[in-house]
């Protein structure tokens, strides 16, 4: 027996499925499922850069993929998507490939104190190559604070990077305005946005941006796990940061992984298809669910900002007196599935640094869960999720009890 | 910072969802916490002691992760009709193996639980006012974590400003 297979079967005959989770995997739709499927084995299983028919197919696809995600994004060339296994492996690239290409321009690196973790980790390892990292507060809803930033930025910042959208609490970020105070401050600074919150859901735009750099993933418009890409403004140097045998990907070695980028272009182009209209529909629904849960539970906040400032998908509410790991556990055994900044879901003692630095205090941030919509989902899913999520809180609230007062 | 994996005993499922013994217990005659809901780990464990300084009832309320819940649930099922000598005696490895075995991300969450029913007994002893020589002066391994937990989760506090 598996070591967790009685967990699973503890969970019987479910009423209903809703799968929220979206910030941490995806089920990746049958569409999709669909499109990537000939890849696998019918056409394009050669090593792009080799001279036979299933080779030049592959190159084909990839170039075609390429193509497409560079019109999604406005940027100019497909060679300015460069295809790595992921978002955590395109921050690296673009953070360690920036810093240590251009190191003769500074030893500055300014981010958010928000940002990934793919982003602040690799930042404080650059810290141990002599790169010196400054973190940029942010306000209570999750903006960065750009008088801060003003005073920040000087001729020492080589790199800058500072996600679009925040994947945790769904600030929108004012990223113009930010690539202006960088560059105007520092010109030859590198910039790189972390855009995989933003990509299929809100509009975004490298060249009226201003971007040097840009990560996206799969995974987070419903794509399979396992790809990504980093937009690489041409002419912007970069290093690279894993070696061995380069193929069409310049930035990353390897064999290129044809059906999953196949899965990711089929996933950009669903996304974009009806993209106002999506949109709408999931702004709808996160608004339900919002509202939803502020009404029917007490004490229960919401974290980071409201409507157009923050992204249809996005969904993080506190609730006090209520655990965030055990509500995950409470909710899937009534199959909601939803994922919780508390510190007791993480190895060490500390909670969300997301919600830490909008100004959560530890219990508001324990008590917290992240839940994003889709396109897919409806308003009898939303309906239940709500009913389910009152009642789990009711329950958790019985264990907390009294608590001694 | 990241996540850790936790394959749960079936165990530590059963008493997270029908926790036996949960809740106040008005006619205690002692109980304790250990940490506090900053740390996102929290037990109150309440005692009623009988004839012979036997456990007649324990109970508990938690604030915490499904190990936290089912660790105190599972220890006031222990504690049940031994004396408080035994009872103090329970280490916190007994309790994780009395689940089922514990993740070791978790371990710290059945120490918690040990760490409050030993302030109990403590606090038991001090309303009588009389500790008997059993009892250590100094804090032991599992009343010294929990005393360690509610210290990061002041200074962790303090760092970043966010009040407790
Ligand atoms: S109570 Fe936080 S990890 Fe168990």
């Amino acid at each position: 027996m598996g070591r967790v297979e009685e967990l699973i079967k503890a969970h019987g005959e479910l009423e209903r499925e809703v799968y929220l989770d979206f910030e941490n995997s995806s089920p990746v739709p049958s569409e999709i499922v669909e499109a990537m499927l000939p890849y696998f084995n019918r056409i394009a299983y050669g090593n792009p850069t080799l001279t036979h028919k299933p080779g030049w197919e592959a190159y084909e696809a990839i170039w075609k993929s390429a193509e497409k995600i560079a019109g999604f994004i406005g940027a100019r060339e497909p060679e300015e998507i460069n295809f790595t296994p992921g978002e955590t492996e395109a921050n690296n690239l673009a953070l360690m490939g920036a810093a240590l290409k251009n190191r003769r321009n500074g030893r500055k690196i300014i981010v958010s104190e928000i940002e990934p973790l793919s982003v602040l980790h690799v930042c404080r390892m650059l810290e141990n190559y002599g790169f010196i990292t400054v973190k940029v507060p942010v306000d209570g809803e999750g903006f960065v604070d750009l008088e801060e930033l003003k005073r920040a930025v000087d001729r020492e910042v080589v790199l800058a990077s500072f996600m679009s959208v925040n994947n945790e609490i769904g600030t929108i970020e004012p990223i113009k305005e930010i690539v202006e105070i960088v560059k105007d401050r520092s010109p030859e600074a590198i910039f790189h946005t972390d855009a995989s919150d933003a990509y299929g859901r809100i509009p975004f735009h490298v060249e009226r941006l201003g971007v040097d750099l840009a990560t996206i993933s799969s995974y987070k418009i419903l794509g399979p796990r396992g790809v990504g890409a980093l937009y690489v403004r041409s002419g912007v140097p970069l290093e690279k940061i894993l070696e061995g045998q380069f193929g069409t990907q310049k930035l990353w070695p390897g064999v290129e992984n044809t059906p999953l980028i196949m899965g990711f272009y089929s996933a950009s182009e669903k996304a974009f298809a009806n993209f106002e209209r999506n949109v709408e529909h999931m702004r709808r629904l996160r608004d339900k669910l919002i509202n939803g849960i502020l009404e029917g539970v007490d004490e229960a906040i919401l974290n980071g900002p409201r409507d157009d400032k923050r992204a249809p998908d996005n969904v993080n509410v506190s609730f006090l007196k209520c655990e965030g790991e055990s509500l995950t556990v409470e909710l899937s055994l009534k199959g909601v599935y939803v994922s919780s900044g508390s510190a007791c879901t993480r190895r060490i003692l500390q909670p969300s640094h997301v919600l830490l630095a909008i100004g959560r205090r530890f219990e508001e941030a324990h008590g917290s869960i992240l839940m994003k919509v889709t396109r897919y989902h409806t308003d009898e899913d939303i309906d239940y999720v709500l009913r389910a999520i009152r009642e789990s809180v009711a329950r958790l609230r019985t264990i907390y009890g009294s608590m001694g007062g | 910072m990241s996540r850790a994996p936790l394959p749960y005993s079936p165990k530590i499922l059963e008493l997270f969802r029908n926790p036996k013994n949960l809740g106040r217990m008005d006619d205690a005659d002692a109980w304790a916490v250990a940490g506090n809901p900053a740390c996102g780990d929290m037990i109150t464990f309440y005692l009623k002691v009988g004839e012979g300084e036997v456990v007649e009832r324990a109970s508990f309320e938690s604030y915490g992760c499904a190990a936290n819940i089912a660790t105190s649930s599972i220890l006031t099922e222990m504690v049940k009709g031994k004396t408080l000598r035994e009872a103090w005696e329970i280490s916190w490895k007994q309790v994780a193996e009395e689940v089922g075995g514990l993740p070791s991300v978790k371990f710290h969450c059945g120490v918690l639980a040990v760490g409050a029913m030993r302030r109990a007994i403590r606090e038991y002893y001090k309303r009588r006012g009389e500790t008997p020589s059993w009892i250590p002066k100094e804090p032991t391994f599992e009343e010294k974590q929990a005393l360690e937990e509610e210290e990061l989760a002041k200074r962790l506090a303090k760092r970043i400003g966010g009040g407790i």
